[in-house]
């Protein structure tokens, strides 16, 4: 079996209940029997000389000091830098890729003792909301494999769902950790931007990218994001802020707290399942002893227009690396300016194009003002008036998706239409807050996630409040049926 | 504001080094047309007293000590190049010779 969490799998760890090769076989086991197609590479062989090296330490019973994460195996989203491992980022560009260093992300799980089983299927470049980007193929929603585990991280959502890790790391420049969980019914957390260091993850839009874990339960979520958070000597973006102790709050309620139900967020396009579970998870609030005020942060309206922009066009910039001399593939042409053109011409997806072209026209001369340059004055508006609301509450609560997962090829050739899945969370990075997704019921029998939203750096006051919700509810403990299936292969397998 | 025409991708394009099919260029020219509609929005928000923000963070420049650290070898700075002479990355003349 694979724990239900990180909590459970030590628990196993040090009672001698199971041993991390074992747990770490069975992990390796299921992510290569996935049909999903959750996995762009696993990587048994390292896996299994991580787990030995757990159980090593295990025995000596040097874990006294260790975190849980210890020995616990873990999924890893394919546009994190791994040394020795190959690192696609979902592109034909990277076909091949073998990163000479791994990620800051990665060494700090590598410090703590976890097993990473390999490397999760994504968006190409972590461009889109439904993991049918990738150039290795659409992945699949385990609740329902006709429909997208959405994205961009959506191998990373499906791996925790599905069990075959017992979290997992995703990034999130618009939503991409916390749509996909949402999609998939698990807990996906991205801290304060500032807070991990991005170091050995593939860029995309600098001023809005955050790693970020998905869990199955809250606390869990606090442990690998404690496991990860702080000062990088090679990032100078992440803040110099002393790790904290996220789970200092997890029990302690949301009685007498004050939480923001912000209206710009229940006014339009939500689905009418998706808007009763949300209602219906408002009232549990206050049933806690929560106030809720309903609170107006109007420019939010027009946060997927900042978005659009800025991120395009952050995008442009950090893709321009990619020009098959360095490293990544390579079309030679009869000469350099045309090497350049084929390479990227046939490296790059539609939407990966697609984007490069509109961040380029946003950031070309004459256009510039008009539209990065207006996008970033109104970057300020939308920041500034969470800062207000945050001045008079102490978290918001909102939908994580206007929708639940949709048919595979729906929206694939509408890319605005692909873009509104964004609308709710992608205001969360312009303002660089933190913000998480946890399982909130189900509509159509497809999981419905609720967003909390904090202030700067209040992550433990974010964690307290999505922990009280997942005490009072059980929405979190549903497993959809692939997760029940590859249980029920390995009881027939052993018969 | 101005729809985008193929001339304008074409243009574009060329600016970003993508080469783009016929095809593509017809297909992205109607569909970031309706992208930049939809940005539009903007346009009609008065941001003059507003400065716009780069960064979230209330950081200015990060100084450190000039320290000499471990880099990349050599071996594995080339060894996902598509093209070296074994020391150095191998790349086209980007100067005509007069």
């Amino acid at each position: 079996m694979i724990p239900g969490s990180i909590a459970e799998a030590a628990a196993l760890l040090r009672e001698r209940k199971t041993s991390s090769r074992e747990l770490t076989q069975e992990a390796v086991r299921r992510a290569k029997a996935d049909t999903h197609n959750a996995w762009l590479h696993v990587c048994e062989e390292r896996a299994l000389v991580q787990a030995d090296a757990a159980d090593q330490k295990l025995a000596r019973d040097e874990h006294s000091a260790a975190t849980p994460l210890l020995g616990v195996p873990w999924a890893c989203k394919d546009i994190i830098g791994t040394r020795g491992v190959p690192t696609t980022a979902g592109s034909r560009m990277l076909e091949g890729y073998v990163p000479p260093y791994s990620a800051t992300v990665v060494s700090r799980l590598d410090g703590h003792g976890a097993v990473m089983i390999g490397k999760t299927n994504l968006d190409e470049f972590a461009m889109g909301s439904s993991t049918e980007n990738s150039a290795y193929g659409a992945a699949r929603n385990p609740w329902d494999p006709a429909r997208v585990p959405g994205g961009s991280s959506g191998g990373s959502a499906i791996a925790v769902a599905a069990e075959h890790a017992v979290y997992a790391l995703g990034t999130d420049t618009g939503g991409s950790i916390r749509q996909p969980a949402s999609l998939c019914g698990v807990v996906g957390f991205k801290p304060t931007y500032g807070r991990i260091s991005r170091y050995g993850v593939v860029a995309f839009a600098s001023s809005l990218d955050q790693v970020g874990p998905f869990t199955r339960t809250v606390e869990d979520a606090a442990i690998v994001t404690e496991a990860l958070m702080g000062a990088d000597v090679h990032d100078a973006t992440t803040m110099p802020l002393p790790v904290e102790d996220l789970r200092r709050d997890l029990g302690r309620g949301v009685k007498g707290l004050r939480l923001g139900v912000p209206r710009e967020f229940f006014a339009h396009g939500m689905e009418p399942g998706v808007d009763a579970a949300l209602r219906a998870a408002l009232t549990v609030y206050e049933s806690l002893g929560a106030e809720l005020v309903e609170v107006s942060l109007p420019s939010t309206d027009q946060g997927l227009a900042v978005y659009y922009l800025i991120q395009p066009a952050e995008a442009s910039a950090n893709l321009a690396r990619y020009d098959g001399i360095r490293f990544g593939k390579r079309v030679e042409g009869p000469d350099l300016v045309e090497t350049y053109r084929r390479t990227r011409g046939q490296g790059f997806g539609p939407e990966v194009k697609r984007r490069i072209i509109l961040g380029t026209y946003a950031l070309s001369s004459g256009y510039y003002d008009a539209y990065y340059a207006k996008a970033q004055k109104v970057r300020t508006l939308v920041k500034r008036e969470f800062d207000e609301v945050f001045g008079r509450v102490d978290a918001l609560l909102t939908p994580t998706s206007p929708g639940v997962a949709f048919p595979i090829g729906e929206k694939v050739d509408d890319p605005l239409s692909m873009y509104l899945n964004d609308a709710f969370t992608l205001p969360v990075n312009i303002a660089g807050l933190p913000g998480i997704s946890i399982p909130c019921g189900f509509s159509d029998g497809l999981p419905v996630g609720l967003q909390v939203i904090a202030g700067s750096f209040k992550e433990a006051m974010l964690l307290r409040v999505a922990a009280a919700y997942e005490r009072a509810t059980e929405h979190h403990k549903a497993r959809p049926p692939a997760a029940v299936s590859s249980t029920r292969s390995r009881a027939e397998s052993r018969s | 504001m101005a729809a985008i025409d193929r001339a304008t991708v074409e243009h574009v394009a060329a600016l970003a080094r993508v080469g783009l099919t016929d095809e593509e260029i017809t297909r992205f020219a109607g569909q970031l047309s309706r992208i930049l509609d939809a940005v539009d929005a903007l346009q009609a928000v008065d941001t003059s007293q507003v400065s716009p923000t780069a960064s979230v963070l209330p950081l200015d420049n990060v100084m450190r000590e000039d320290e000499v650290r471990p880099g990349l070898t050599r071996e594995d700075a080339l060894a996902n190049a598509p093209l070296t002479d074994g020391e150095f990355f191998r790349v086209q003349a980007s100067l005509e010779e007069r």
